[in-house]
């Protein structure tokens, strides 16, 4: 089962960051180190957006909602009930991929820009219950100061979980990626009539990606909950989903990590160029002007391309596996 | 195997298919002519479940496969192939065929196990069988347009289907080319009991492969009987089917 994932070319590479990701508390000032807690959250969440939108072309527009449901769901848990804390962080996940399936059952059967749509729209509806049930949600103050444990209370503590548990969902997207159902999500992006046409179920299989990309909104949903301890509906709201929609595309939507630097570069600039300007969503204004039109496949879509080309030439064929 | 009882879809006010019959028994080569707009496209996306019919029957062993959807129609052991080539552009070549026997043996929806492990062999063997082995490797899209042609029909042999649906398989394909491929689709049908339902515009490639043939015109079956048979008739007929 591991050994797909030794034989990839940037395995040394993505160890050697992880063993320097854990050193870091070491060396590093506790700001970054809860900055860098924000960025995994973030990635986590911008990667189980493009299992939707990078690997099945499937335009979850508002994937901030499960992110959303799961913070929430973890949240009350843990200030409304006596429930061990575990269970808590277990049920987040777990009420996310269930709201996908709800919403998914409905979007699942328009095509592409109607999906995302209706997923716009059913995701709203959703916000508006967290912004306007006050006695269960705290309405739009949200709720402060949610008690987590105390091993992952201190921002060391936070880190390392994040880090462990993003670390693990992506272990598992890549494998489902080079499963055979990650495969055929695959050939449904390139071509849905002709998977209908070789007996695969395409709105079956694309219903699954959603309810395991939810899942995996909603691990990011807890995760943030563990961070800063508070839930608000900003989480739910559509310009989140929007930020890590851009994400993907900037990091590389064809490809595996590039949601994770989309993310890192996008909520580093939110934090250093933030503190200068509170405009500096015009920054990402005209990075995403650059984007469209210099980078179309983003970051790292573009480099890969080009090593492949330069490797064509070399070969004097098509290499691409 | 196959039987069509007087089949009807109309798109608006234009009718497609206006009253088609035929019937593909178990072992055949059939073939399906006309003048371009006859209807025969639509009547494959009728059989294998594009398109549902508005009226009429398509029967595949005694069963009403007509409200079928494709994959499930797929299932029932007819696949298919495009007239435009219609495979999975940036997957490999080996990829492209692996998705259709993952699907055959029903392991579509396996998680956790290396995709690159699985169906292996099978895939192989067709790619073997149709001459694209030596590039399994290659992206599907950057194939020759002949190629591609060819792994669209590997695509449909690997649901080791009992009823293979070809629609103009030569299509814009140079006479070489169209030579090779029609000796590949005769070995397949030899070679694996298959039975074969095509349609073509090359009369030379019809006439000297099919073992009956299907005429349709404005949507209607006119005909459908052994080769020399229709041939006679077309004949008669010249004034219908133009300059074939």
């Amino acid at each position: 089962m591991f050994g797909e994932l030794i034989r990839q070319k940037s395995f040394g590479v993505s160890v050697a960051i992880f063993i320097m990701l854990l050193l870091a508390p070491s060396f590093l000032p506790r700001f970054y180190i809860y900055l860098m807690a924000v960025i995994f959250v973030t990635a986590l969440l911008a990667m189980s957006l493009n299992l939707c939108v990078g690997h099945g072309m499937l335009f979850q527009f508002h994937h901030g909602v499960f992110y959303g449901v799961g913070a929430y769901t973890a949240g009350l848990l843990l200030v409304k009930t006596s429930l061990p804390w575990w269970i808590a962080l277990i049920a987040g996940p777990l009420a996310a991929a269930f709201a996908g399936l709800l919403i998914g059952m409905f979007c699942i059967r328009l095509n592409r820009l109607y999906f995302g749509m209706l997923q716009i729209s059913l995701g709203s509806l959703i916000w508006a219950i967290a912004f306007r049930w006050y006695d269960l949600t705290g309405g739009d103050d949200g709720i402060h100061g949610i008690p987590v444990p105390d091993f992952i209370a201190s921002t060391t503590g936070s880190y390392f979980f994040v880090l462990i548990v993003t670390v693990i969902c992506l272990l598992l997207m890549f494998l489902i990626l080079k499963s055979p159902f990650g495969s055929t999500l695959q050939a449904i992006r390139d071509n849905p009539e002709r998977c209908a046409a070789v007996g695969i179920n395409v709105r079956h299989h694309q219903l699954i990606t959603i309810v395991i990309a939810t899942f995996f909104g909603g691990v990011a949903g807890i995760l943030f909950v563990v961070v800063e301890g508070s839930i608000f509906p900003d989480l739910l709201f559509w310009t989140l989903s929007l930020e890590i929609f851009i994400m993907c595309l900037l990091g590389g939507w064809f490809t595996f990590a590039g949601p994770i630097l989309g993310a890192a570069i996008i909520v580093s600039l939110r934090t250093f160029v933030g503190t200068y300007t509170e405009y500096w969503t015009l920054i990402l204004g005209v990075i995403l002007i650059l984007l469209i039109f210099f980078l179309p496949e983003g970051i790292m879509g573009t480099n890969y391309r080009q090593l492949f080309r330069s490797r064509v030439k070399y070969n004097g064929e098509y290499q691409t596996e | 195997m196959l039987r069509i009882k007087n089949l009807h879809k109309a798109f608006d006010d234009f009718k497609a298919v206006d009253g088609a019959h035929l019937s593909v028994d178990k072992g055949q080569l059939v073939a399906v002519i006309g003048p371009n707009g006859a209807g025969k496209t639509t009547l494959f996306n009728l059989i294998c479940g594009q398109l549902q019919p508005d009226k009429g029957q398509i029967l595949l062993a005694d069963e009403d496969i007509g409200k079928l959807p494709p994959h499930v129609i797929c299932r029932k052991g007819i696949a298919r192939s495009f007239q435009i080539a219609n495979i999975f552009p940036r997957l490999s070549v080996f990829r492209n065929v692996q998705v259709s026997v993952l699907s055959q043996q029903k392991l579509s929806n396996k998680l956790f196990h290396p995709a690159a492990q699985l169906a292996v062999d099978e895939t192989n063997h067709i790619l073997d069988s149709v001459g694209l082995l030596d590039k399994k490797r290659d992206l599907a899209g950057s194939l020759s347009h002949g190629d591609k042609r060819i792994l669209e029909i590997a695509i449909a042999m690997g649901n080791e289907p009992e009823l293979l649906i070809l629609d103009e398989p030569t299509a814009g394909m140079s006479p070489e080319e169209t030579t090779t491929t029609m000796a590949l689709i005769q070995r397949l049908a030899a070679d694996q009991g298959l039975t074969i339902l095509f349609c073509e515009h090359d009369m030379e490639v019809v006439f000297g492969v099919a073992q009956s043939i299907m005429v349709m015109q404005q949507g209607k079956t006119i005909v459908q009987d052994d080769p020399l048979t229709v041939r006679q008739n077309i004949e008669v007929q010249q004034a219908y089917l133009g300059d074939e």
